[in-house]
C-alpha cells in the first residue's frame, strides 16, 4: 500500500486533464456500415428487387382479374329521366327507368352492389370542408359558424339538418335488382345496413337525443335537394335513420378522386341466392333522382365480388409490374455497361 | 463626449424588451419572415387552405428554440454583468478609502488595488508598493498572454506613495485621446503644477488585467465602463460565411421561385377548371361568396397553394444546419488524435460555422516560426569578431555531426549557468576564460540589450520571462557563458559578469518593432562609460555600420550565410560608444519628443535613427529553431490532396528556403525553383514573366483564354481559372519584391505565376504583406484559403483568410484568439482538413440533398393532387401530419445521418 502513494499525482497536477474522453461516440468510432458497390451486389439487388416486384405484381393482377364484375352506365339508358330531372320544377315527381342485363355464368360468393359517379368532384376543397362534424355527432350547435355555407340555414333562419354541400348533394337514386326466373320477377334480397365502417356508424355519427327521431330533428329542415327529411331516410328500418343511416354515412366519406364508386347494397344470401347470383336475366329498377347531366357526369351501377386483394382495382398490380420491369431492365443495362467497360477496369484501379 | 461611469452592460435585452427585440431579430431571417407572411395569409378565410396551426406550430417551435437559447445567453450575461458591476473596490473619497461597487466608480476617481485584484477600469498608474513604483500585471484576460508585464508610474506621481492626504490633494490635468480599441497604444499628457509629463501605454493599467506580485497600487480612472479598451475591443466580430451558406441561400431562393411557379401553374389550372367544370358543378357546390369569375378564383387559389406548398420551403433548414455544424465542431474538440499531451491542449473549434469549408481548402498560407517549427529557440552558433563558433571539429579539422554523445561544454565555472543549456564548441569558452575583449563585449551586449524579465524566487534559481523566445535564448546563452542577467529595474540592469556583480544604469531603451527590426539600449557602466548596444536584422544593421567595419562585415556576412544555410535564425549585434555631451543633448530631445502629443511616434523614430548610426560590428548570433514533429509528412499528404502551400515568413531567404527543403516543401524532384528578388517594378515583372514562360509558354499567346478575358473590359471581378504548369515548380519571393508585385498592375502577374507553382515561399514579409497575399488569392481565385500561424504577426493573415487556424504554442495567444480553429501542432492540420473537413463537407452535402429530397417528395404530392381535385388546394394528408412532418417525423433521420455518416 505504501508504494501506491508514490503514484498519486502531485498537487499541481491534480487538475483534470483536458484530454478528451476516449469513447466510441466522441472519437467517431461508432459502428458504421459502408456498402461496397461491387458488380455482384448491385446486379443481384436489382434483379432480386425486379423478381420480387414482378411476382407480387403478377399475383395481384391475376387476383384482380378473377373478380367478377358487371358495370352498367345508366346515365344514357335513362336519358328520359335525365332530361326530366334537368327541369328543376319536377323535383318532387318520380321518374323510373329499368336497365336489363344477362348473366351468362353464376356469380358465386358475396356480391356487392355499388353506385359509381364520374366527374363528380367530391375532392374539391370547399366541398370537403362543407360539413359540420359536431352536428353529425348529434350535438346542438350553431351551424352558422361552421363551414356549411351556403347550405347551412334557409332564409328564414331554419337550420338544415344535416348541413353542408356534401350532405345536400347526397346520392338519392334508389336501385332495386330483380331476377327473372321462369318468366316471373323475383326481387333480389339486398342488405341496406352493415355497409359502413364501424367507427363511422358508432363513433363519428350520432343522432340527437330525444324520445323519438322526428322530435330530435324538430326545428330543423331537410337540405334543399333532399326529398325526405333525415329521419325518414330508411322507411323500413327504424334504426337506420337520421345521421346513422348507412347510405348517408357512406356518402359522407368523401372520395379522393372525381371518379369513384360507393358501396350501396350487399347481397343477402338466402334461398335462390345462397350461392351468389345465378346466371340469367336481371333488371335494375332505378328511381332516377340524382341529376348529373349539368356537369357532364355519368352514373353507373356495379355488381362485383371481392378477393383477398380487394376489389377489381388492378392499379397496385400494375404498379408492381412496372417497377419490377424497370428494376430488371436497369439490371440488364448495368450488366451491359459492365461487360463493355470490363476491359477498361485498369483505369479505376490506377486511382 | 460624455464620460461614462464604470458599469458595463453586455446584455442585449431586459425583461420587458426581450420579447419584442428578440422577435424582431428573429423575423429578420428570411425563413421566419416567410412563415409570418404565411400566417397572415391563413387568416384570410377565402385563401386559408390549412388550419392556422399548421404554420404556427413549427414557427413557434423554431422561434421558441432560438428564443430560449438567446434568453439563456442573455441571462448569463446579465448575471456576469451584475457580478462584475458589484465587485468591491477601494475608492479614495475625501481622504478616506471607502469600499465601493465597481459600477459606481467614475472617471477621475483614485482607486487602490491590491495583489491579485482585477483592474477595475483603465487606470493611470500613480504609485505602487514596489520600488520605483513598478507594478506587475498579467494580461491573460485581455490578450491571453500569461507572462508578467511590468508597468511603471511617472516619478512625479510615484512620490505620492501611500499618502492618502497627498493623493487626495493630487490635482493634475490629464489630456488623452478618445476611447479606442488599441490595446498597445495610449497617448496623453499629465499637467501637474504647470509641468507637462508624457503618458504612454507603460503607465496604463487596463481593465481585464490582474495585479501580480505587487502589494498595492493606486490608479486614476481614465476610461471607465464601456470606454475601456477591453469593452471597446469586444465589438461585433465579422461573420465568416461558408460557400455552403451562400449555396443554401441560393437554393432557398430557387425554391421560392419554384414554389411561385408551381402555384402559378395550379392557379391557372384552377381558373381553367372553374371555367370549364366548376361553373357547371355549381348545382352541388356554388362558388364561394364574393367569387364571381373563374379568374378571380384562380387568383385566390394561387395564395391558397402558397400555403399548402409551404413545406417545400425548409423552415427547419437553418436550425438543422446549425445543429449539424455544432455537432461536427464538438467532434473536433473531442478528437484525441488532435490532442497534444505535452501541454495538455486539445484542438478547439472556436467558430462552429465553418466546418464544411475545411474540406474545400485549396490554399494554405502558413507562417514558419512556431507553426512549421517548434519555436523553442536554442543558441546554436555565433560569430564574434570574424570568428565563427559553434561547430565541433575533430583532430583532422573535419566537422563532426553533433549528436547525443558529443561532449558538452562544461559550465561548472559559473554557478548561475542554466543547467539545460547545451553548447558543444569549447573554443568559445576558452575565449571567454581568456578575457577576450570582443567576446566579453558580445556577451555583455546579449545580457544587456533585451526586454526580458527575470524572476528569482529562490537564490540562484533564475527564470526568464521573455516575450520573444529569441531573446530568451540569447539571454540564457549569455547567462551560461558567465554574463548573468540577474535583475532589472526601470533604471538599472544588474549583471553578474564572470562572478562579479555590476550594475549598469539603463538610460534609454530604443524598442523593437516590425519596421525598425532592431532594438538598442543605452547604458552607463559602473566605470562611467556610455555605450549604445544594438541588435537586429542583418539587412537593417549593415546599413548603420561605421565604414571601418567593412572588413569584419565581409567575414561576418560569410558566417551569416553559412548559418542561414543551415536554417538558423540570425541576428547581428553591434555597439557604439557615445559622447557625454551629445548624449545629454539627445536625451533632452528624446524627452521632448516622448511628451509630444502629436506625431510622437514619428519624432521618436527620427531620434532613434539619428543615434543608431556609425555602429561598430561585434558579430552575429545564430539560433536554432527545430521543425515540429511530422511536418514533412503532413506537408506531403496535403500536397497529395492537391492543396497548395504558401509559406509566409519574416526570415531571410536562405533560412526560409532551407526550412522549405527540410520540411519537404521544396525538393529535388522540382523542375525549377524560381527566385524573385528584383528591386524595381520592372525587374520583378520580368522575373515573374520569365518564370511563367518557362512553366507554360502558351500563356503568352493571344489565343490564351485568360488573356482574352483580360482584353474584354468588364466591371465584374475577374476570376482567374486554374492553369496547369508543365511540371512541378516552386517560387521564392522576397518581401522587397513582393511589395512591388502587390502593386496594381503586377498583382495579376503574381497571381498567375505563383498559382501555377506547387509551392510558394515568401520571405522577409511584414504582417501586412501576409494579409495582402491572402487577400490577393482570395480576390482572383475562386478557392477557399486557410491561414495558419501562431504569433501576433499572423493575426491579420488569420483574420483575412476564409479560415484562420491558430497554433497554441509559444508566442502568446493572440493568434489563437483571432482564429477559427486552434490546436497545438502543425501536423494536426492534416486530420482537421482531410478527416474532419472532408466528413463535414460530405455530411453537409448529403444532409442538404436528403433535406430537399424529403421536402420535395412531400410537397410534390400536393402539386400532383391538384390536377385531380380541381386545383382546389385540397390536401392529401392530415393537417397535423403536415404540421409536424418537417419538425418531428423527419428531422431525426436526417440529423442522424448528417452527424454519424462516415
Amino acid at each position: 500500500m505504501k508504494n501506491k502513494t508514490s503514484f498519486l499525482p502531485r498537487e499541481g497536477e491534480a487538475q483534470p486533464s483536458r484530454c478528451p474522453d476516449n469513447s466510441a461516440f466522441k472519437q467517431q468510432r461508432l459502428p458504421a456500415w459502408k456498402p461496397q458497390l461491387t458488380i455482384a451486389s448491385v446486379l443481384s439487388s436489382f434483379f432480386l428487387t425486379g423478381a420480387f416486384c414482378l411476382t407480387v405484381g403478377v399475383c395481384l393482377v391475376l387476383s384482380a382479374n378473377s373478380v367478377r364484375e358487371i358495370q352498367i352506365d345508366y346515365s344514357d339508358k335513362c336519358s328520359d329521366c335525365s332530361k326530366f330531372r334537368e327541369n328543376s320544377s319536377n323535383w318532387n315527381k318520380e321518374c323510373h327507368c329499368s336497365v336489363n342485363f344477362t348473366l351468362k355464368e353464376d356469380i358465386l360468393g358475396d356480391v356487392f352492389m355499388y353506385y359509381g359517379l364520374q366527374n363528380f368532384y367530391q375532392n374539391h376543397r370547399r366541398y370537403v370542408m362543407s360539413r359540420s362534424d359536431a352536428q353529425l355527432l348529434g350535438r346542438n350547435v350553431n351551424i352558422q359558424r361552421s363551414y356549411c355555407a351556403p347550405f347551412s340555414t334557409y332564409r328564414n333562419g331554419t337550420p338544415m339538418a344535416p348541413c353542408g354541400a356534401i350532405a345536400n348533394s347526397m346520392f338519392n337514386d334508389t336501385i332495386d335488382l330483380f331476377y327473372s326466373r321462369n318468366s316471373s320477377l323475383i326481387q333480389v334480397p339486398l342488405l341496406r345496413t352493415g355497409n359502413s365502417w364501424w367507427t363511422d356508424k358508432n363513433v363519428k355519427f350520432r343522432n340527437p337525443e330525444s324520445y323519438n327521431l322526428s322530435s330530435a330533428f324538430a326545428g330543423t329542415a331537410r337540405p334543399p335537394y333532399w326529398q325526405k327529411p333525415a329521419y325518414l331516410l330508411d322507411e323500413e328500418d327504424e334504426r337506420n335513420n337520421g345521421y346513422v343511416n348507412d347510405d348517408f354515412i357512406v356518402w359522407m366519406r368523401v372520395s379522393a378522386f372525381a371518379t369513384f364508386r360507393n358501396l350501396y347494397r350487399r347481397l343477402r344470401r338466402v334461398r335462390h341466392f345462397a350461392e351468389g347470383l345465378p346466371a340469367g336475366n336481371y333488371t335494375f329498377w332505378i328511381s332516377y333522382n340524382f341529376p348529373v347531366a349539368r356537369f357532364k357526369g355519368r352514373k353507373h351501377v356495379i355488381l362485383s365480388t371481392v378477393v383477398w386483394s380487394g376489389g377489381s382495382n388492378p392499379f397496385l398490380g400494375i404498379a408492381y409490374l412496372v417497377s419490377g420491369t424497370a428494376a430488371t431492365l436497369t439490371g440488364f443495362v448495368i450488366t451491359g455497361i459492365h461487360l463493355k467497360l470490363r476491359k477498361k477496369k485498369t483505369y479505376f484501379q490506377r486511382q | 463626449f460624455p464620460l461614462q461611469n464604470n458599469s458595463i452592460k453586455t446584455s442585449k435585452y431586459n425583461f420587458f424588451t426581450f420579447l419584442p427585440l428578440n422577435l424582431f431579430e428573429q423575423f429578420q431571417r428570411i425563413a421566419n419572415a416567410y412563415f409570418l407572411f404565411l400566417l397572415i395569409l391563413q387568416l384570410i378565410p377565402q385563401i386559408s387552405s390549412l388550419a392556422w396551426f399548421t404554420t404556427v406550430v413549427p414557427l413557434v417551435l423554431v422561434l421558441a428554440v432560438s428564443g430560449v437559447k438567446d434568453a439563456i445567453d442573455d441571462f448569463n450575461r446579465h448575471k456576469s454583468d451584475k457580478h462584475v458591476n458589484n465587485r468591491p473596490v477601494q475608492v479614495l473619497i475625501n481622504g478616506m478609502l471607502k469600499e465601493q461597487k465597481w459600477m459606481n466608480v467614475q472617471v477621475g476617481d483614485i482607486i487602490k488595488l491590491e495583489n491579485n485584484n482585477f483592474v477595475t477600469a483603465d487606470l493611470l498608474l500613480l504609485s505602487s508598493s514596489e520600488p520605483h513604483s513598478l507594478t506587475y500585471i498579467e494580461t491573460a484576460e485581455l490578450d491571453g498572454e500569461t507572462n508578467l508585464k511590468v508597468k511603471q508610474a511617472l516619478t512625479v506621481t510615484a512620490e505620492l506613495g501611500e499618502d492618502l492626504q497627498k493623493l487626495t490633494e493630487f490635482n493634475g490635468e490629464i489630456r488623452c485621446e478618445a476611447p479606442n480599441n488599441k490595446l498597445d497604444k495610449f497617448t496623453g499628457t499629465l499637467t501637474l503644477r504647470g509641468e507637462k509629463y508624457a503618458l504612454d501605454n507603460e503607465k496604463m493599467l487596463l481593465r481585464g488585467c490582474t495585479i501580480r506580485n505587487t502589494e498595492w497600487c493606486f490608479g486614476l480612472v481614465i476610461y471607465a465602463g464601456p470606454d475601456t479598451k477591453l469593452m471597446q475591443n469586444s465589438g461585433k466580430t465579422t461573420f465568416k460565411r461558408t460557400s455552403i451558406d451562400r449555396l443554401m441561400n441560393v437554393l432557398v431562393l430557387v425554391i421560392f421561385a419554384f414554389l411561385a411557379l408551381m402555384c402559378l401553374i395550379l392557379a391557372i389550372g384552377n381558373g381553367i377548371w372553374e371555367h370549364d367544370k366548376g361553373y357547371y358543378f355549381q348545382v352541388y357546390l356554388p362558388w364561394a361568396e364574393g367569387v364571381n369569375s373563374a379568374s378571380y378564383s384562380g387568383f385566390l387559389m394561387f395564395w391558397s397553394y402558397v400555403i399548402i406548398l409551404n413545406t417545400v420551403v425548409p423552415i427547419s433548414l437553418y436550425v438543422s444546419v446549425e445543429i449539424i455544424r455544432l455537432g461536427n465542431s464538438f467532434y473536433i474538440d473531442w478528437d484525441r488524435k488532435m490532442y497534444y499531451p505535452l501541454n495538455d491542449t486539445p484542438a478547439q473549434a472556436r467558430t462552429t460555422t465553418l466546418n464544411e469549408e475545411l474540406g474545400q481548402i485549396k490554399y494554405i498560407f502558413s507562417d514558419k516560426t512556431g507553426t512549421l517549427t517548434q519555436n523553442i529557440m536554442c543558441f546554436n552558433k555565433c560569430s564574434i569578431n570574424g570568428k565563427s563558433y559553434g561547430d565541433v571539429y575533430d583532430m583532422s579539422g573535419q566537422r563532426i555531426e553533433i549528436n547525443e554523445n558529443t561532449e558538452k561544454v562544461d559550465f561548472s565555472y559559473n554557478p548561475l549557468a542554466d543547467p539545460k543549456f547545451a553548447f558543444y564548441d569549447h573554443s568559445l569558452v576558452e575565449a571567454v576564460k581568456l578575457n577576450d575583449i570582443p567576446t566579453h563585449r558580445f556577451f555583455r551586449l546579449l545580457s544587456l540589450c533585451h526586454t526580458v524579465m527575470p524572476e528569482e524566487k529562490k537564490e540562484g534559481n533564475l527564470v526568464y520571462q521573455a516575450q520573444s523566445p529569441d531573446e530568451g535564448a540569447l539571454v540564457t546563452a549569455a547567462r551560461s557563458f558567465g554574463f548573468v542577467f540577474r535583475a532589472r529595474t526601470p533604471e538599472t540592469i544588474t549583471v553578474v559578469e564572470m562572478g562579479e556583480t555590476k550594475i549598469y544604469k539603463l538610460l534609454a531603451i530604443l524598442d523593437f518593432n516590425n519596421v525598425r527590426k532592431r532594438m538598442s539600449v543605452i547604458v552607463r557602466s559602473p566605470e562611467g562609460d556610455l555605450t549604445l548596444y544594438c541588435k537586429g536584422a542583418d539587412t537593417i544593421l549593415y546599413e548603420l555600420l561605421h565604414p571601418s567595419c567593412n572588413l569584419l562585415k565581409g567575414e561576418t556576412t560569410e558566417h551569416l550565410n553559412e548559418f542561414a544555410g543551415e536554417g538558423l535564425r540570425t541576428l547581428v549585434v553591434a555597439y557604439k560608444s557615445l559622447e557625454e555631451d551629445y548624449f545629454q543633448d539627445w536625451i533632452r530631445r528624446h524627452h521632448e519628443a516622448s511628451t509630444a502629443l502629436e506625431g510622437r511616434e514619428d519624432k521618436l523614430s527620427e531620434l532613434y535613427e539619428e543615434i543608431e548610426k556609425d555602429l561598430m560590428l561585434l558579430g552575429a548570433t545564430a539560433i536554432e529553431d527545430k521543425l515540429q514533429d511530422g511536418v514533412p509528412q503532413t506537408i506531403e499528404t496535403l500536397a497529395k490532396a492537391n492543396i497548395k502551400i504558401w509559406v509566409l515568413t519574416g526570415d531571410k531567404q536562405e533560412t526560409a528556403m532551407n526550412i522549405g527543403y527540410s520540411c519537404n516543401l521544396l525538393n529535388d524532384d522540382m523542375e525549377d525553383v524560381f527566385i524573385i528578388e528584383g528591386s524595381t517594378s520592372d525587374d520583378v515583372l520580368n522575373e515573374l514573366r520569365n518564370a511563367r514562360k518557362k512553366m507554360k509558354p502558351d500563356s503568352f499567346l493571344d489565343s490564351d483564354e485568360i488573356n482574352i478575358q483580360f482584353e474584354k473590359p468588364s466591371k465584374k471581378q475577374i476570376i482567374i481559372p486554374d492553369e496547369q504548369a508543365n511540371g512541378v515548380y516552386g517560387l521564392v519571393i522576397t518581401g522587397h519584391s513582393l511589395a512591388y508585385a502587390l502593386e496594381g498592375n503586377l498583382e495579376l502577374e503574381l497571381v498567375r505565376t505563383a498559382c501555377m507553382c506547387k509551392v510558394v515561399i515568401c520571405c522577409r514579409v511584414t504582417p501586412l504583406q501576409k494579409a495582402q497575399v491572402v487577400e490577393l488569392v482570395k480576390k482572383y481565385k475562386k478557392a477557399v484559403t486557410l491561414a495558419i500561424g501562431d504569433g501576433a504577426n499572423d493575426v491579420s493573415m488569420i483574420k483575412t483568410a476564409h479560415i484562420g487556424v491558430g497554433i497554441s504554442g509559444q508566442e502568446g495567444m493572440q493568434a489563437v484568439l483571432s482564429s477559427d480553429f486552434s490546436f497545438a501542432q502543425f501536423r494536426y492540420l492534416q486530420r482537421l482538413l482531410l478527416v474532419h473537413g472532408r466528413w463535414s463537407y460530405i455530411r453537409m452535402c448529403k444532409f442538404l440533398k436528403y433535406f430537399f429530397y424529403k421536402n420535395f417528395a412531400f410537397t410534390l404530392v400536393h402539386f400532383w393532387y391538384g390536377f385531380f381535385s380541381g386545383f382546389s388546394a385540397q390536401t392529401v394528408y392530415d393537417e397535423w401530419f403536415i404540421t409536424l412532418y418537417n419538425l418531428v417525423y423527419t428531422s431525426l433521420p436526417v440529423l442522424g445521418m448528417s452527424l454519424f455518416d462516415q
